[in-house]
């Protein structure tokens, strides 16, 4: 009995519409099943069909595949907007963010690149002007490294409260990035002693460019083509990027086509009317690589709704100067604070997950963190930067942000 | 016992290798790092670009001029394209949008024309970046479709709109790095330092 039914498929074909096929709007869920023929397809299924798996133990499960897929009860996505497209931080856990919920920003679409044609050029002032293809590439040793990417421009407030953290901040996300260490190439083309800074130039429609130090360049610059252990998503840089472990998401071109090696910065549109930031005093601040210490309560957050008792509080912090060595929460709307629990190990300009056990008496009051890195920097209220700013906002915006939790148990976002 | 001494040996030549390779004219001025002193000096992978493989990609200008082409400009020219391929976009003056306002606003009084006022006018610090990113990037529906001819003629016709040049003043190489940005003066490299302070 159990032998015949195996045999046959979970659902026959003739009961996939085309409708529940292309996932219409009663679409619930999506599973493998198998055809008679033993082939694997993608299939949605209604309500009333997933009723079928009311009792998993009573039916044959789907047989293994060619691809894993996301539980079809969970559905993470990313915010997207016209331009960029945020990573849904309050969804996850731990610091690794699945590649395809890996914040997005670019500056005229995704383009669609064959790696079998990829160039990378490098030339300027070297003394070998040289081409690399992907293959290349990769035949140089590799070097693999976690840390986190944000997006220079990554803070939103609401007057009302209702922001998810997704919205204030979802323009970082971390992964495990794979290429070959810039300064090797640099030593492949000889770059000469006297050049300071490089260009950086993306082969999408937007030929997006930015001038890099070049110290930067043999400190830890890496060109990527593997993320998470897979080749880099299509939104990621697709086949290859730059990364600057610790700098503003900008600077780290996606599509990397070339790079030219010069003794001045090159002052292009995306270094001067866009990613720099008035500090007061008529100031115009530029180049401002570095992202500052941060961090973010991911739960409880909005629009959840907590219940009086435990509450494990939880939340990521990083800082692109170094490491985070301290996470300090607050539950009583600022007066007092104390240190979560890191999760190890703590690595340099790396999302670190952070804890804290609160039991929650079910009087109305505020939660914040802050973060502490390295260099002694303790991540500012909102008011501080302001006040350091000029009034001004802008880039670089990291303040401390905070959850009001109302007697009812709804949380909601509060400006600091 | 010959074992041993072999050991030895082969412990000091290691560290003879470690020594000398740390201070080979190779590393350290360079700026390469440690882990990087055992490969060598050369992998061989890739191959060299070809002028003409260069020049097809090479298109940035630099602030000093170097990467203008030859031609010149003329801000009446500059307006018949802009009208037909720019104003769309940016705004009839360049002030309207509705994407990023072009042209510093004359009419300040205005509240929605005064928060677009970051503009190639009052905001850019380099002349030579209209020039690149026009070219580069513009127009957003057919990026890199103008000839080197019709971005002189933008960029004379929008350093002139937002009083950065005379309308009859030619934009090319030699002219094109000299104008005077009024921004420039604003722009300071980052202040902020490694430390506690805040900025
Ligand atoms: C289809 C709409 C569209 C057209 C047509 C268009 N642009 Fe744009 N332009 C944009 C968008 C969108 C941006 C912002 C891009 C970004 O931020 O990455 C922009 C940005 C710019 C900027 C930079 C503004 C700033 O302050 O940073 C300049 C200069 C510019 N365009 C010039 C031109 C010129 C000259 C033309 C005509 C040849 C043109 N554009 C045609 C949409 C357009």
């Amino acid at each position: 009995m159990a032998e015949q039914k195996r045999d046959k498929p979970l659902i026959t074909e003739k009961k996939i519409s085309r409708r529940t096929l292309l996932g219409g709007a009663a679409t619930a869920a999506v599973v493998l099943a198998q055809t008679a023929s033993g082939k694997s397809f993608q299939a949605a299924l209604t309500e009333s069909e997933l009723n079928l798996f009311e009792d998993p133990t009573k039916v044959p499960g789907v047989p293994p595949g060619t691809l894993g897929t996301r539980s079809a009860f969970e559905k993470p996505v990313k915010a997207p907007s016209d331009i960029s497209s945020r990573t849904p931080l309050q969804d996850l856990f731990g610091t690794i963010t699945p590649s395809d919920l890996h914040f997005e920003r670019n500056h005229n679409g995704v383009p669609a690149i064959d790696p079998a044609k990829y160039e990378l050029l490098i030339h300027g002032m070297v003394d070998k002007p040289m081409i690399f293809t992907l293959a290349d590439l990769k035949r140089f040793p590799s070097v693999s490294r976690i840390a986190f990417l944000e997006c220079s421009g990554n803070y939103r407030g609401a007057a009302d409260g209702k922001l998810t953290p997704q919205q204030i901040c979802g323009l970082t996300s971390q992964s495990e990035w794979t290429g070959v260490k810039l300064s090797t190439l640099f030593r492949e083309v000889g770059v000469s002693p006297k050049s300071t800074w490089f260009l950086a130039e993306g082969g999408d429609a937007a030929v997006m460019t930015r001038s890099v130090p070049v110290e930067k360049g043999w400190e830890d610059a890496i060109i990527c083509y593997a993320q998470n252990g897979e080749a880099i998503r299509p939104e990621q840089g697709y086949p290859v990027r730059l990364f600057l472990p610790g700098w503003e998401g900008n600077i780290n071109i996606k599509w990397l086509r070339r790079i030219e090696l010069s003794d001045q910065p090159f002052q292009t549109r995306q270094e001067t009317s866009k990613y720099t930031e008035a500090i007061g005093g008529g100031k115009i601040r530029q180049f401002s690589f570095t992202m500052d210490a941060r961090s973010i309560i991911t739960y409880p957050s909005y629009p959840q709704k907590v219940e009086k008792g435990w509450i494990e509080i939880r939340g990521i912090a990083w800082s692109g100067r170094g490491k985070v060595v301290r996470v300090e929460i607050s539950t009583d709307a600022g007066k007092t604070w104390n240190p979560a629990s890191l999760q190890g190990p703590v690595m340099d300009k790396a999302h670190t997950a952070f804890r804290y056990l609160w039991n929650w008496n079910g009087q109305p009051t505020e939660i914040l963190s802050r973060t502490v890195d390295e260099t002694g920097y303790t991540q500012p209220f909102l008011k501080e930067l302001l006040a350091a700013r000029g009034g001004n906002m802008g880039y670089h915006f990291n303040p401390v942000t905070a959850w009001y939790i109302q007697g009812d148990g709804q949380v909601l976002f509060k400006a600091t | 016992m010959t074992k041993s001494v072999f050991f030895i040996g082969a412990f000091c030549l290691f560290l003879f290798i470690t020594l000398t390779s740390l201070k080979s004219p190779t590393t350290g001025e360079n700026g390469s790092r440690a882990d990087t002193l055992a490969q060598p000096k050369t992998f061989g992978f890739g191959r060299p670009a070809t002028l003409k493989e260069i020049a097809l990609l090479d298109s940035d200008v630099r602030p000093d001029g170097k990467g203008l082409p030859a031609g010149s400009g003329k801000a009446a020219d500059g307006k018949l394209v802009y009208a037909a391929k720019c104003a769309g976009c940016h705004g009839v003056t360049g002030v309207e949008g509705p994407n990023d306002a072009l042209v510093t606003s004359k009419n300040l009084t205005d509240q929605k024309e005064k928060v677009r006022t970051k503009t190639i006018g009052n905001y850019w610090p380099y002349a030579t970046t209209v020039f690149d990113y026009i070219k580069r990037a513009m127009p957003f529906n057919q990026p890199g479709s103008l000839t080197d001819q019709e971005v002189y003629d933008l960029t004379a016709f929008l350093l002139a709109e937002n009083g950065l040049i005379k309308a009859s003043d030619p934009i090319n190489a030699t002219t094109l790095p000299k104008v005077v940005m009024p921004a420039r003066d604003f722009f300071v490299p980052d202040d902020r330092r490694n430390g506690p302070e805040i900025r």
